[in-house]
């Protein structure tokens, strides 16, 4: 059977480039990078190499990279790493779950948190009325992970330099997808495996200055804020995927943006279809569709029974049969979020594929809309 | 989510749906789990249930509930549709996931709701209670 694979933002395949480089460092460069001999200090010499080129591409310096093992690890090194109890801290009602998740903990530690609400569109409100005296980080996600929503982080964080606050963006789904520049930015979250890099690594980016308590405490490595043995083969796949993410953007950006707004205009001729999110500031590779009469988890199942991959916010997808909190923040009813669709392109997908997915999107939701009440 | 052949083959090949032209009976059902919505039709002739059809707004496993209870109903006597438990579903299945098996139970519901639809229009005056 044919296989199409749109979930891009849940991860990526390596790129042939990315794993060639990273080939060596399993049996025959292992070197600890903090070892003085050779084996060690040539590891160390690709370590820092790998470290510029992610610092490159978000014009940062190379000391101001914290490598991590994850996008959620990051996250949670940002948030951990700052707040104390009675500190006042702010996101967004869109966060990614490890943001989310971290807020509710630390609110349980007595951090006092505020969840900023996002218009219909998806974009953040009334940032400026909810900073306190006591406000210590603002976190918001750069591009949302589920509609794809790109936030002005530059507005966002010329509004906390005015008031003496730090901000931090997860940038794991805009990174290197996007041109990003770390000037009015304090804290940023990047992954290697959303950018056709391995699993197991990524970096936050810490601006200089800024201190963080470390999550973990052991043997010093990462300036003491992120002690552990390099993982040094995903750390250089990392480095070239963010290489070449940076040589290539505008040429996958511009095909990305063609097959999204294909899909868009195509999908859009339904009957019962809508967008979800803005549609000019998102991100090159993603589409969120609602369709009413029928519910996602159904769809992706059925697109799944022909090959296609793709990902659902509806109740009935979700261990805890509760819509996606994203697409209720953005307005809508329970009802409408259960038949909504995420779409995720990447570098790879081709224009046949796409036709061959609008295809059976068609064919799936005239038979969802046949079996359902609701025409 | 991964389902067994037997769900998937009534997902993919559902029995029995659609809107029935002059039903003698309807039940409607909003599931407040999940927000599904499932919609039986019956015909019946002396207490027998001679014809039946879905309408689901669902889940897969929801879709293949449905199909799957209109072909064991199909031909029973009114009695006998109403033993019908949503293990009953579980089991022809083999297996369905934990937080699927509401999904079940929806359908047998959907079923119930039909049948007393059927009896409070008058046809008899027998109350089969739904739960
Ligand atoms: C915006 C965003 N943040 C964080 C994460 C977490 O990434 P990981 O699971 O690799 O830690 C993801 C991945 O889904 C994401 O999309
Ligand atoms: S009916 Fe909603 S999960 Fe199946």
């Amino acid at each position: 059977m044919k296989k199409v694979y749109l979930d891009y933002s849940a991860t990526t395949p390596v790129d042939e480039r990315v794993f060639k480089k990273m080939m060596p460092f399993f049996s025959q460069k292992y070197g600890n990078a903090s070892s003085l001999h050779s084996f060690g200090q040539e590891s160390k010499l690709v370590l820092e190499g790998a470290r510029e080129k992610v610092a490159d591409l978000i014009s940062a310096s190379s000391e101001e990279i914290i490598f991590t093992s994850s996008a959620t690890e990051s996250n949670n090194l940002a948030l951990k790493g700052l707040l104390k109890k009675g500190d006042h801290l702010i996101i967004s009602s869109i966060e990614h779950h490890c943001v989310e998740e971290t807020a509710n903990y630390l609110k349980r530690e007595g951090v006092l948190v505020t969840k900023l609400e996002v218009d219909k569109k998806g974009f953040v409100k009334d940032l400026q009325k909810n900073i306190q005296k006591n406000t210590v980080l603002i976190s918001i996600i750069h591009a949302s992970n589920e509609i794809g929503v790109i936030q002005d982080i530059e507005k966002i964080g010329k509004i906390a330099k005015k008031n003496n606050i730090l901000f931090h963006t997860d940038a794991a789904q805009s990174f290197g997808k996007v041109p990003i520049d770390v000037k009015y930015i304090d804290l940023l979250t990047a992954s290697s495996h959303k950018i056709y890099g391995p699993k197991g690594a990524a970096c936050l980016y810490v601006k200089k200055g800024i201190k963080l308590t470390p999550l973990l405490h052991g043997g010093g490595q990462e300036q003491g804020l992120r002690p552990s043995t390099y993982n040094i083969s995903a750390i250089v796949g990392f480095g070239k995927a963010a290489e070449i993410a940076g040589k290539e953007m505008e040429k996958d950006y511009n095909h990305q943006v063609f097959l999204r707004d294909k899909i868009i205009e195509e999908a859009l001729k339904i009957k019962g279809c809508y967008l979800n999110g803005d549609n000019q500031k998102r991100l090159p590779n993603n589409i969120n569709l609602r369709f009413s009469g029928i519910e996602g988890e159904a769809l992706v199942i059925k697109l799944d029974l022909e090959g296609i991959a793709v990902s659902t916010g509806s109740a009935c997808a979700s261990a805890k049969l509760e819509p996606s909190s994203v697409l209720l923040a953005l307005g809508l009813k329970p009802h409408q979020a259960h038949g909504s669709l995420r779409i995720s392109l990447g570098k790879y997908t081709t224009e046949k594929e796409i036709d061959y997915f609008l295809k059976i999107l068609l064919k799936s939701v005239k038979e969802l809309k046949q079996i359902s009440p609701y025409k | 989510m991964s389902y067994n052949e037997k769900i998937i083959n009534h997902f993919k090949n559902p029995k029995n749906y659609g809107k029935m032209k002059n039903p003698s009976a309807v039940g409607k059902l909003d599931n407040k789990n999940c927000g599904d919505v499932m919609w039986i039709y019956l015909k019946i002739k002396e207490d027998i249930i001679e014809d039946i059809s879905f309408e689901t707004l669902g889940c897969a496993v929801a879709i293949a509930n449905s199909s799957l209870l209109t072909t064991m109903v199909k031909g029973k006597t009114i009695k006998e549709a109403l033993k019908i438990k949503d293990k009953d579903l579980i089991k022809e299945f083999g297996q369905v996931p934990k937080v699927k098996l509401h999904c079940s139970f929806l359908a047998v519901k959907a079923l119930k709701k039909a049948i007393n639809n059927y009896y409070e229009k008058g046809s008899s005056s027998y109350v089969g209670r739904s739960r």
